[in-house]
């Protein structure tokens, strides 16, 4: 990004070129601003989640051996259609009052600043839910033994689901109604994450090694982390044509 | 003094530039060149592919044939970025956020003019004790004024405004040739688009007429 016209005598209003820590930074305030003026729907999706479990606990009856059987499964589907629900907030606000236009027109990669906000959506979306996990896992009658391994398993794929998340979203923010289409592109490319991550707890409640399944999550999320926010820019990029 | 520099290149060239929607053409190929100090008016109707040129030079299209250049030196969009701050139609606030946030956020992303600050350039245009309104309650017009206050923060030296005159007032006008003057004078050059309705700033101006392509 090294630019000969900076260089250049005849550029005499030059100023301060933001880095990449800065305008991180900037979107990362930027972010927090508009979630404290939205607070209430900034909490949609964590209390989505909770409903969900809540619901499960409530419809399984009083059986905690059954309960216990599907409580990995059941947070981890709670987990996730959460950080879906919030998917379509991810471009589409800046798409339409065309802020993702001057993202493109910053000079610094744009696919710098579409990491920066999957990290927010990642942030906003998970974290409240991974606090609340010892919680409802406790509700659901999950062995106390069992909850680092979902811990973990959540800890890294959640950010792996909302890195997948980044791609179909901007896949999606040509469109104007794209509802139906993020579902579809999401069932196929979530199902890997959901098994490995549900499976991880299956198998430690069943005595094996737990091992394999999370670091596939782990690799899973390494690679996301590189290719998922290129892609993501390169598809907004697309969409702008 | 730099300016009286003999051959010195032109701040912003273009050399055989043409778009082309679908294999529709939509402008060019179009030579022109934009010195230091110097506005280029380009005049159209409806529809004549201005905005899709200031895009074009922007990095927001990939033109169809042609070349871009910075001072001399062919460029692609990354590296145009920091060239051009380009004001477009739609306004990049957001609703729920001040007007001096939004303007915070802005800078963030593009840099800052050396010694300008957020506050002095709201006050330049004429939004000053707006700062903590937010962009839903300001008027078409204010936002408009708001964009311009960005514009004005921007360190680079090409300005590309797409219809600064619209929605504003004729002070609001009188406001965007100043800024262009202003600009001009400090070695800046601009590109502005306009369907031909208002006085063009008092610069020196070269003119690009575009014209539908059937």
């Amino acid at each position: 990004m090294n630019t000969a016209s900076e260089r250049s005598p005849r550029m005499r209003i030059a100023g301060a070129a933001p880095s990449l820590l800065h305008t991180a930074r900037a979107l990362l305030v930027r972010d927090l601003r508009l979630l404290w003026r939205r607070r209430g729907d900034a909490l949609q999706p964590a209390l989505f989640a909770l409903i969900v479990v809540v619901l499960f606990a409530l419809a399984l009856g009083n059986d905690p051996v059954l309960q216990a059987k599907v409580a990995a499964g059941v947070l981890w589907v709670a987990a996730l259609l959460a950080g879906l629900l919030a998917l379509d907030t991810l471009f589409r606000g800046d798409a339409e009052d065309g802020s993702l236009e001057q993202w493109m027109l910053a000079p610094v990669p744009l696919a710098w600043l579409v990491a920066v906000r999957t990290f927010m959506h990642w942030a906003t979306t998970a974290w409240p839910l991974l606090l609340a996990t010892p919680f409802l896992a406790e509700l659901m009658h999950l062995p106390r033994a069992q909850l680092p391994v979902l811990m973990i398993g959540l800890a890294l794929g959640t950010p792996l689901l909302s890195l997948i998340g980044a791609v179909i979203a901007a896949l999606t923010v040509g469109m104007r109604r794209s509802g139906i289409l993020v579902g579809l592109l999401a069932l196929p490319l979530y199902v890997p994450v959901l098994v490995f991550g549900a499976g991880s707890v299956v198998a430690s409640a069943q005595g094996l090694d737990p091992v394999g399944p999370l670091l596939l999550l782990g690799a899973g999320l390494v690679v996301a982390m590189v290719l998922a926010p290129l892609t993501a820019a390169a598809a907004i990029r697309i969409a702008a044509n | 003094m730099s300016d009286s520099l003999p051959h010195a290149p032109p701040l912003l060239t273009a050399r055989g530039l043409s778009f082309a929607r679908n294999d529709a053409p939509v402008f060019g190929p179009l030579d022109f060149a934009v010195d230091a100090g110097e506005a280029l008016l380009i005049r159209g109707d409806n529809g004549a592919g201005k905005t899709t040129l200031l895009r074009v030079l922007a990095g927001l299209l990939r033109p169809e044939t042609g070349r871009i250049e910075i001072d001399g030196r062919h460029t692609d969009a990354p590296a145009r970025t920091r060239a051009l701050a380009y004001l477009g139609h739609l306004p990049a606030l957001k609703a729920d956020l001040a007007a001096i946030e939004n303007l915070d956020f802005l800078c963030g992303l593009h840099g800052r003019r050396r010694g300008q600050s957020a506050d002095a350039a709201m006050r330049i245009v004429g939004l000053d004790g707006y700062q903590d309104a937010l962009a839903r309650q300001l008027s078409a017009g204010q936002k408009k004024r708001l964009s311009l206050a960005r514009i004005w923060l921007s360190p680079a030296p090409v300005w590309l405004l797409d219809e600064p005159y619209a929605n504003l007032d004729l002070d609001g006008i009188d406001l965007v040739n100043r800024m262009v003057q202003a600009h001009l004078r400090e070695g800046g050059a601009a590109l502005v688009t306009t369907h031909g309705a208002y006085a063009a700033p008092p610069v020196r101006t070269r003119e690009l007429v575009l014209r539908r392509l059937s």
